[in-house]
């Protein structure tokens, strides 16, 4: 265990274990956009940075990334940290104005959007966050989406915003996504991702479309589970 | 160090040297890139076919590296009297080689006149140019043809690999350069042998050597001239790193857009491993490295060690969080020693004259040499290499011959686009890692840009953070959207739309800017607003609150006007006149029609009588 003073308490935490986790084991809340559990940690937003002090050195960190250590002081909430948080928030708002789930964050950290920066129209609700990215690579594995271009040209996307030939329409994605950028439509038997159509599969039982088939085929691939087998939805089995 | 093999390496690094014997006799060219471009291997073919039309055969031509003092290039000193003319032309060869190198006769319209004194001065070291430099590391630009080992040789090259080898542990080469106080070159300005040492104890296999080569500052070449001019001095460097941290790999990570440093830096490595300087065993030791070149694409991230590491491995240039170290995890994960390529070509010096030395030159805190770029608004654009902590003035003045034009010297920009403008009232300081930190700017790399008054802060300011939002990676939030708002409000300000508060607003966001984002060219992106905030903040108020542009620069906030008092009627601005926004009598003052001024400038630039006015 590592013992540490998080905003002027106690607090014990596991070793190899990052601060975020020891800060909100602790009861405290720190906002994050691109921390998931399920995909390994970028640092991008910048919202979980705190303070931290060691011997008579102060310094602002990333949470997510940086690791707990015996005798740290942890700050979350100086002026420092609530300078970086709010100058991201209201960059964000101004990138995403029509982004729910940033106004609402925003309002429960009291920041207004900063009049100063004229309102993007062209990023809709992504913040890069590149989760989307993550979870195609590390869960789904087939790196169907990525990054492109540097800076504030920076976008999401398929290879040269073509049809993905090996996007298998799962909707991990979408799942991930902080603020419900990426648009996935399932109507019947057709599901709409990413520029392309997937069919779905109906389940053999209770007849409902409850995957893209192209996924059923790549999880059968993966794990040598013949096709026929994966055609009944979880639900059904 | 290996057993017997103490007097083994120096044997046969001494058989590689005897080989080869220097002429004593030599003329050298500069042709670094800058001299190239104003045709300096022209006059090259030009002095050897001469210098064989006169059976003058003991005579060498080296086409050396930069020499430093660009502004007058193409340049030839002639050795072993070291006299320098500059500007020189095919049409001069004839006559350099019969009076100057055959008798010692020095021709009077090439060589150097004293701007003010007006006296002439023959030989480089007399020029005020060269004469306050300390040029240990640069100094040897001059004395070699970078395309061969043996001229590297002939001025005791790898000497110091011998040394190491064959009389040092990797411990003492540590101790060695930690007494120096060498410390990084690239910026940051960080204790080589800390870090050094840190690699050599982490665990580990294998451990990188790479030498950071990606220079991507506006105006700043000194790598550049290194790298192409002396790459064995680069090479040499890394080979005794790599012996004292225990790597077997090394890698120089070199822009593209060099493609001399690259072509040197090939013929140079190639020739290393023929030697036995590079690969399997070298110089009969049981120590084995070499080095591979990887060649950047272009993007100024780069050069920050993570998003350079990245690069390597073939992923996009993108900086991580580095709470563990690189000297831990650097490259592919593994221990590594990255050191800028000036950093690298001062370790041969440590090893070959010893730390004491090295420590003599130089302030408390910062040792040895830095070579600055000086270019802008200066007279003597070009390198130079000074002791840490010579001051601002001595180098803008002294060396750098002072303003052009007779103009008023503003500011001078050190460390490239994100480091800082230091104003007139500094330029006592001594410049040194520390000091300049002190005074909001920083080392970087060493670039220096002058400014006078007729540039404008807050346009320079919106000139370099255009830069960094362009050159922003984009990963992070700080950086990808503070950067190009910040740009966004400067260029408002340009423009005449600036609000009341945005100075305010300007230092929020880069205070937070700063500390939020995930790395340095974050972290120090908002220095050129800062810093001009900092000592020009009445010109900021000025451009806001009466919508003036004092140094004349913001078109949109200046109209240009003809003096009738001054003017001649003469018409040369009517003929440049792009818009015809010029009209008069032959003879008579002309008026500008401000409408159609698009304020180009080219009117003032045409003007013989000074008679355009800019306000």
């Amino acid at each position: 265990m590592v013992n540490m003073i998080i905003d002027g308490k106690d607090v014990s935490a596991k070793k190899d274990t990052m601060l975020l986790e020891a800060i909100r084991g602790a009861g405290i809340a720190v906002p994050t956009l691109c921390a998931h559990e399920s995909i390994s940690r970028s640092g991008a937003c910048r919202l979980c940075v705190v303070e931290i002090k060691k011997g008579n050195r102060t310094r602002i960190v990333t949470s997510c990334l940086y690791g707990v250590e015996d005798g740290l002081i942890v700050n979350t909430q100086s002026p420092r940290v609530q300078n970086v948080r709010r100058l991201v928030m209201e960059l964000l708002l101004a990138r995403c104005p029509e982004s729910d789930v940033l106004r609402k964050m925003a309002r429960e950290m009291g920041v207004e959007p900063q009049a100063r920066y004229a309102a993007d129209q062209d990023k809709g609700k992504c913040i890069l966050c590149r989760s989307c990215v993550r979870v195609c690579e590390e869960v789904v594995g087939v790196s169907a989406i990525g990054l492109f271009s540097r800076g504030s040209y920076k976008e999401v996307g398929t290879p040269y915003h073509e049809k993905s030939d090996v996007c298998i329409g799962c909707g991990a994605c979408v799942y991930v996504c902080p603020t419900g950028h990426i648009e996935m439509l399932s109507t019947g038997d057709k599901r709409k991702i990413w520029g392309r159509t997937f069919k779905m599969q109906t389940c053999d039982k209770c007849g409902k479309h409850f995957a893209p088939v192209d996924q059923l085929k790549f999880i059968s691939k993966k794990t040598g589970v013949p096709f026929k087998n994966l055609t009944t939805c979880t639900e059904c089995r | 160090m290996n057993e017997n093999s103490d007097i083994q390496a120096h044997e046969i690094l001494d058989n590689l040297t005897l080989f080869y014997g220097p002429k004593k006799k030599f003329v050298a060219i500069c042709a670094g890139t800058g001299c190239r471009a104003s045709g300096s291997l022209k006059v090259k073919e030009a002095l050897e076919a001469e210098l064989k039309k006169q059976n003058m055969n003991d005579v060498d031509v080296l086409a050396t590296g930069c020499l430093g003092f660009c502004e007058k290039g193409p340049m030839v000193v002639i050795h072993p009297d070291k006299y320098f003319y500059q500007h020189v032309k095919v049409e001069d060869v004839p006559e350099i080689v019969s009076k100057t190198v055959a008798n010692g006769e020095v021709i009077s319209r090439l060589v150097y006149r004293h701007p003010e004194t007006k006296k002439t001065l023959y030989r480089e070291d007399d020029l005020p140019f060269y004469k306050k430099q300390h040029r240990i590391v640069f100094g040897q630009n001059g004395m070699l043809d970078p395309s061969k080992i043996e001229a590297y040789f002939n001025i005791n090259g790898y000497q110091a690999l011998a040394k190491a080898l064959s009389e040092m542990t990797p411990d003492q080469v540590i101790s060695e350069v930690k007494k120096a106080g060498l410390r990084g070159r690239g910026g940051g300005g960080f204790h080589a042998a800390v870090k050094w040492e840190g690699v050599r104890r982490a665990h580990g296999d294998p451990k990188y050597v790479i030498a950071n080569g990606d220079e991507g500052d506006p105006g700043a070449y000194m790598d550049r001239s290194l790298m192409e001019g002396n790459p064995h001095s680069v090479i040499e460097g890394m080979i005794i790193g790599a012996y004292a941290v225990g790597s077997n790999q090394g890698y120089i990570y070199v822009r593209n857009e060099y493609p001399l440093a690259v072509e040197h830096l090939t013929i140079a490595i190639a020739a290393a491993r023929e030697n036995g300087l590079l690969g399997k065993n070298i110089l009969g030791t049981d120590f084995s490295f070499d080095i591979h070149i990887n060649k950047g694409a272009g993007a100024f991230v780069c050069g920050e060690s993570s998003a350079l590491f990245a690069s390597i491995e073939g992923r996009a240039g993108e900086p991580r969080a580095k709470y563990v170290h690189a000297v831990e995890k650097g490259l592919y994960d593994k221990p590594t020693v990255l050191n800028n390529v000036e950093t690298w070509a001062n370790v041969p010096l440590i090893i070959n004259k010893g730390a004491d030395w090295y420590a003599s030159i130089g302030t408390e805190g910062s040792k040895g040499t830095k070579i600055f770029s000086l270019v802008g608004k200066i007279n003597n654009t070009g390198l130079i290499e000074v002791p840490m902590g010579t001051t601002l003035y001595e180098i803008i003045y002294d060396m750098g011959g002072g303003i052009p034009n007779g103009r008023k010297f503003k500011a001078v920009q050190t460390g490239g686009p994100s480091g800082g403008c230091i104003p007139e009232s500094l330029l006592d300081i001594p410049v040194d890692f520390d000091k300049l930190y002190e005074v909001g700017s920083m080392m970087g790399s060493g670039g220096m840009i002058v400014m006078d008054d007729t540039s404008c802060m807050v346009d320079v300011a919106r000139y370099f953070l255009e830069f960094l939002k362009e050159e922003s990676c984009g990963k992070c939030v700080p950086c990808r959207e503070g950067i190009r708002r910040m740009s966004d409000i400067l260029e408002d300000i340009c423009a005449g739309r600036g609000k009341e508060g945005d100075i305010e607003l300007l230092e929020t966001m880069g205070a937070a800017i700063a500390d939020g984002s995930l790395c340095a060219l974050g972290g120090s992106a908002p220095n050129p607003v800062l810093s001009t905030i900092r000592y020009f903040r009445e010109e900021y108020e000025t451009h806001i609150k009466e919508h003036r542009c004092p140094a004349g620069v913001c078109k949109a906030l200046i109209t240009y006007s003809i003096d009738a008092e001054k003017c001649t009627g003469c018409g040369v601005c009517v003929k440049v006149c792009a818009t015809q926004a010029i009209t008069g009598e032959k003879k008579k003052a002309h008026v500008i029609d401000k409408d159609k001024c698009t304020r180009c400038g080219a009117c003032i630039q045409s003007c013989k009588f000074d008679a355009i006015n800019v306000k």
